[in-house]
């Protein structure tokens, strides 16, 4: 996985607010690291909101949410929390932090609380925010860690809607339920049935991660 | 005759990753071996099986609204399912701790087969997720039982397949940036549609 755990910062002066190395924090998830196609993580709960582009940018706002505070929360307390029981420590912070949202959203946008359902729920055993409370948030400092977060939920978040634009436009026919192709006078285009099913997340992922790993130069032996 | 439909249901047609992509994780991860794939299967359907009716009741007679009447009238009124996540994700790292003890007790070979499974069926999607779709579909408890176990049963068929196929695909010769990951979805697309033949099956 990744190696910025091993590299402890010694600093004598303050660094600045956006050097180089924190720069890179944010932007090597986002392709050269990213979490879905590199790491090979949660996959797990969001593909099945990506049949539309608007549940899965709010999927993607959620998870974003939840990662940024959980290693914002976890790494304020990573000198408090005993070794042993850091697991059940980091799952509480999750599953209150998702608890949250969901009854954010219930409140605010019932309708989308309603298509997203379970799927809500599932971010807590999303991989990507276990895998980063793991590996980053619990040797490093808050901001550090909230910039980690960013990175990785950004990089997770480009992905999915990469794969809900490409599942809506081919199997509705539109992009944010505005009807592309009758806009350009195509009014009988043929949707995909099974770009609407989970098929088509599985396939169109498949092919995303060929077309990024194939820029990124990364083969997994 | 409606239990048996469930389970058909929920290990074929609502197959968890096939459907609902849950569990992807240690799909992806543990599949390149047919025999650790069985090993994780049957640890799965387990644990799904334990822990679906045990959060049924945790449901019904403490979450829910007037579930805890029980206690006296005086409760009718409390609703505590904003605590559903905490409570249900609590009691599945509990139930697998104990399955995990209890397996180590009273079959060392087995907790030597299963291993370090065991314990990362807690980050499971699919254990957490049948919790919240047994929820969402208003089962009763013996229903919950069936498909906790059924869509067990589903989960290790996918796995143990996939695993199989990615022994044989060793062999074939794969674009570079497709290898790993890449083909792996593209399969598991595909096993998709073949179990999508299984629609509207019901006894």
């Amino acid at each position: 996985m990744s190696t910025e755990t091993l590299e402890k910062p010694i600093k004598k002066e303050s660094e600045a607010l956006f050097s180089k190395r924190r720069q890179r924090i944010v932007s090597d998830p986002l392709n050269e690291d990213n979490p879905i196609t590199v790491q090979v993580l949660g996959i797990c709960s969001a593909l099945a909101v990506t049949v539309k582009m608007e549940p899965t940018l709010i999927m993607s706002i959620a998870v974003v949410f939840v990662i940024v505070f959980s290693n914002l929360i976890i790494s304020l307390i990573r000198n408090l929390v005993p070794t042993r029981i850091r697991i059940i420590v980091q799952l509480a912070v999750i599953a209150t932090l998702v608890t949250l949202v969901s009854e954010v959203l219930k409140a605010y946008n019932y309708e989308m609380y309603k298509v997203l359902g379970a799927f809500v729920g599932l971010i807590i055993t999303n991989c990507i925010v276990m895998g980063r409370l793991e590996a980053y948030a619990m040797g490093n400092k808050p901001y550090d860690s909230i910039l980690d977060g960013l990175g990785s939920g950004f990089g997770y978040a480009w992905i999915i809607l990469a794969v809900a634009f490409f599942r809506e436009l081919f199997g509705s026919g539109s992009v944010f339920d505005f009807k592309v192709f009758e806009a350009i006078g195509w009014t009988n285009f043929p949707t995909n049935g099974l770009m609407v099913d989970s098929i088509g997340a599985f396939i169109v992922l498949g092919l995303i991660i060929w077309v990024q790993r194939a820029k990124t130069g990364y083969v997994e032996n | 005759m409606e239990l048996i439909n469930i389970g058909i249901r929920s290990i074929f047609i609502e197959n968890m990753i096939f459907a609902y992509f849950l569990g992807m994780c240690s799909f992806l991860a543990v599949s390149k071996k047919v025999s650790t794939a069985i090993g994780l299967g049957a640890a799965v359907i387990f644990v799904l099986t334990i822990t679906t009716p045990v959060n049924w009741l945790l449901q019904e007679y403490v979450l829910k609204e007037g579930g805890l009447t029980w206690l006296g009238a005086s409760f009718a009124e409390v609703n505590l399912e904003f605590l559903q996540f905490i409570m249900f994700i609590a009691v599945i790292a509990a139930m697998v701790q104990l399955v995990e003890m209890i397996i180590e007790k009273f079959s060392p070979s087995l907790y030597g087969t299963l291993g370090i499974f065991l314990p990362l069926i807690a980050v499971n999607c699919a254990i957490l997720g049948s919790s919240l779709f047994m929820v969402q579909k208003d089962y009763n408890l013996s229903e919950a039982t069936v498909f906790g176990f059924g869509s067990g049963i589903g989960w290790m068929l996918a796995i143990v397949a996939l695993a199989a196929i990615r022994e044989k695909l060793k062999y074939s010769n794969v674009p570079d940036g497709l290898k790993g990951l890449g083909i792996t979805m593209i399969i598991t697309g595909l096993m998709g549609i073949a179990f999508k033949s299984f629609i509207g099956i019901a006894i």
